[in-house]
């Protein structure tokens, strides 16, 4: 055995460290995929007659569409009809404080690492922990509706805010947009929703852990964000999910918009189960999540850091609508095992003197694949568009494989498009300078792959990029080689 | 404090250091002089334990320990340090934090908690003055972009910072200009001491100006074929490696 061989053996035995499942009691639909069950889950959330119509109506787009394959991953089949569409605490009562939360929830949010308590004074996080699909616990909304915040889970939105939530709701991913969007459409369990008035800015980062508990249920979690004009918010998204053999689906959409001079700023970092060293079990992790710059000088950036899941297909992206709107994406893309990323964005300029950013760090070890795959399409109508594009990748060892697939739609020919692309390996040379100073490979290796990954970790706040970069070590460790 | 007995060393079936012996004590300043190609990064490259190298005999004896057994980063924590010949670059990575990584990696090892920040910075703050390092370098990712001179000026500095128990100096002043050496000589100097040594690999007798050696060694084919003290080198300057070869027959 190498010396190499050695270091990866050791690291990879360590474990999944959100591999475990939570004992509560759980309500769950039988599995199967029909009208019948869309009915019962808008009945079982008591929802308007409006959104019972969205949900068939996405259910019968749903049914003539066909999987999508252009995505550089592979993967067995997915049997809609194995599949669980509802899953959810059965204990709902509502909760004055945490004292009251079932303690074995507690357990859970403490394995996750999640500091309620210490976000709550400290860093002055809201969390809304949506549990299966059912918000169970939302804090701080008090202190939100005092300026007009709201957050809340979708489902309570819908009961009580329902002229908003059908005014935005599949404006920027309407059910036809692709496959997984009508999914998601016809049976959304839950998700959050975020309304910032005119004018304000939210005075904390709004954060949401989303955590598949329950065995062989899809979680399809909807969130909407809507940003007033002169408006700000910052929305922090973490996910994990427990260690299970079977894949389990995970297919999302999340909506933002943002009016004249309002800037949402969304964060995500995703953990989801990557499956085992063997490439079995994992999410497979299919989102849809969009922003709209509607208004003026409007500004929406994506950050994510997604170092879970067996396959991950996601594409945050900005459709730049308002005059000088301006659209980011920040990615670290992290592949290690047998796990398969195809990620990127979407940077549509219509408006006028409308920029966009793209930053992608793709990391593979191990036998994974990492695609970055982006469109950049400047319209006729968008006069003086600007876009940067940087797609870095890195490889660790000779069996993984890194690929980047740009695309460019230019209709207007004052655009001006800048793009580069690098690939690099950590090289021998510059584990052995680390080493020569006193840092071992482990040591090492975090230190080049974090400094990879800086221009994107700064966009982050600063509790998640501790987060990510530590999620970061975790997902490589022994992928020296 | 380090000693090198019969040390055979090859890459890829080629034999690079043939019989090598050396030992240097506490507080001395070794200078190792030769033609190009005859093993003087190799030597520097198996003395810190860089992989790649095929030891077939010899012994490294560093502070009566072998540590031929070692890996680079434990060689390193217990203090040999290399001043490369080429420094590498890391994108994204500061000499700040790149220093704050190594001086707290050695003190965990120590079982030592992580330096305090103001420790650190006033650290930082005297070992730049020590190089004449401007600030900006600090921040900057580790020696990307940096011209030949400011990463042999960083060496120096990272030198000061870990205060290595022997530091091997790799063509540090080659692409030098006087004033550049003059500062890297003053910081060998300044740091220099009865506990510590160092192995100063270069070509030029210029640097031994400054810095003065207590031997000098001629290598030559992978080998110490002469040794001596500071003259040696002067005459080397005035004549060349070739009376040398002719010496030895060669
Ligand atoms: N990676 C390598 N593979 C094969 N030969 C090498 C390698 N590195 C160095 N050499 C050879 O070893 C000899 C000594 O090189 P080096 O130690 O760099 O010499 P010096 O530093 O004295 O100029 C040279 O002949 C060089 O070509
Ligand atoms: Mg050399």
């Amino acid at each position: 055995m190498t010396k190499d061989d050695q270091i990866l053996e050791e690291a990879t035995s360590g474990e999944y460290k959100y591999g475990f499942t939570s004992n509560i009691e759980q309500e769950i639909a039988a599995a199967g995929l029909s009208e019948e069950l869309v009915r019962f889950i808008s009945a079982k959330k008591n929802e308007p007659e409006w959104l019972l119509a969205y949900r068939l109506k996405a259910f019968e787009i749903w049914q003539k569409m066909e999987e999508p394959s252009w995505a550089h991953v592979n993967y067995p089949k997915i049997d809609f009809q194995a599949i669980s569409y509802y899953a959810a605490p059965k204990d709902r009562k509502k909760l004055n404080s945490l004292d009251e939360a079932d303690p074995e929830l507690l357990r859970t949010y403490e394995k996750l690492g999640i500091p309620i308590e210490e976000q709550k004074i400290l860093a002055g996080v809201a969390v809304d922990f949506v549990m299966d699909s059912e918000s169970v616990f939302t804090s701080f909304k008090k202190q939100l509706a005092e300026v007009g915040i709201i957050f809340m889970s979708i489902s309570e939105a819908v009961q009580e805010y329902p002229e908003l939530v059908k005014q935005y709701l599949g404006t920027v991913v309407p059910p036809r947009d692709n496959f997984y969007a009508a999914l998601n459409s016809a049976v959304f369990s839950d998700g959050s929703f975020v309304y910032i008035p005119k004018g304000v800015r939210c005075p904390m980062e709004l954060s949401t852990y989303f955590r598949i508990n329950a065995e062989n249920t899809g979680q399809f979690e909807r969130t909407l964000i809507v940003a007033e004009e002169g408006s700000y918010v910052s929305y922090l998204e973490g996910c994990t999910a427990p260690q299970r053999d079977e894949n389990q689906l995970h297919a999302a959409i999340v909506e933002l918009i943002a009016m004249d001079n309002a800037e949402i700023k969304y964060s995500t970092v995703q953990n989801w189960y990557p499956g085992d060293k063997e490439g079995k079990g994992g999410i497979f992790n299919f989102v849809t999540k969009r922003g709209l710059c509607q208004g003026i000088r409007s500004k929406i950036s994506w950050t994510q850091v997604e170092t879970g899941s067996a396959v991950t297909w996601k594409y945050p992206s900005c459709i730049l609508k308002g005059d000088y709107s301006i659209g980011e994406f920040y990615s670290v893309a992290v592949t290690n095992n047998y796990q398969q990323a195809d990620t990127g964005t979407k940077m549509i300029h219509i408006g006028k003197n409308t920029r966009s950013r793209i930053v992608s760090k793709g990391i593979s070890a191990g036998h994974s694949e990492n695609s970055y795959r982006g469109l950049v399409q400047i319209n006729k109508t968008a006069e003086n568009a600007y876009n940067y594009s940087q797609c870095d990748s890195m490889l660790m060892g000779e069996t993984c494989g890194a690929h980047t697939f740009p695309y460019l739609e230019i209709k207007n020919k004052t655009a001006k498009v800048e793009h580069e692309a690098t690939t690099s390996k950590i090289g021998e040379d510059q584990l052995f300078y680390c080493n020569q100073r006193g840092l071992g490979d482990e040591e090492a290796v975090h230190l080049i792959v974090n400094g990879f990954c800086k221009e994107v970790f700064k966009e982050l706040p600063m509790e998640f990029a501790v987060e990510a970069q530590k999620l970061l070590e975790i997902s490589l460790e022994g992928s020296v080689g | 404090m380090l000693k090198i007995t019969n040390l055979h060393a090859s890459i890829d079936d080629k034999e690079i250091l043939k019989s090598f012996n050396i030992e240097v004590k506490p507080g001395e300043i070794h200078a190792i002089m030769g033609p190009n190609g005859t093993g003087k990064s190799t030597l520097a490259n198996v003395i810190t334990g860089r992989d790649s190298y095929d030891i077939s005999e010899g012994s490294i004896i560093f502070k009566g320990e072998e540590i031929l057994e070692l890996s680079p980063d434990e060689r390193a924590r217990l203090g040999i340090f290399l001043a490369f010949q080429y420094p590498v670059e890391i994108p994204g990575v500061s000499t700040t934090n790149f220093m704050k990584a190594a001086i707290n990696e050695r003190r965990k090892h120590q079982g030592l908690d992580p330096m305090k920040a103001a420790e650190f910075l006033k650290l930082m703050k005297e070992k730049m003055a020590l190089v004449e390092i401007d600030q900006k370098f600090m921040s900057r990712s580790l020696n990307e972009g940096f011209s030949g001179g400011e990463k042999k000026r960083n060496e120096i500095f990272q030198m000061a910072m870990l205060e290595p128990s022997l530091a091997i100096l790799d063509e540090t002043d080659s692409g030098l200009d006087i004033d550049a050496l003059k500062i890297v000589s003053k910081g060998v100097n300044q740091l220099r001491n009865k506990d510590n040594a160092f192995i100063v690999i270069t070509h030029y007798q210029r640097l031994l100006d400054y810095i003065v050696p207590d031997f000098v060694h001629v290598m030559y084919d992978g080998r110490i074929v002469k040794s001596g003290n500071k003259d040696l080198a002067k005459e080397l300057e005035a004549r060349g490696y070739d009376w040398i070869k002719e010496e030895l027959g060669v």
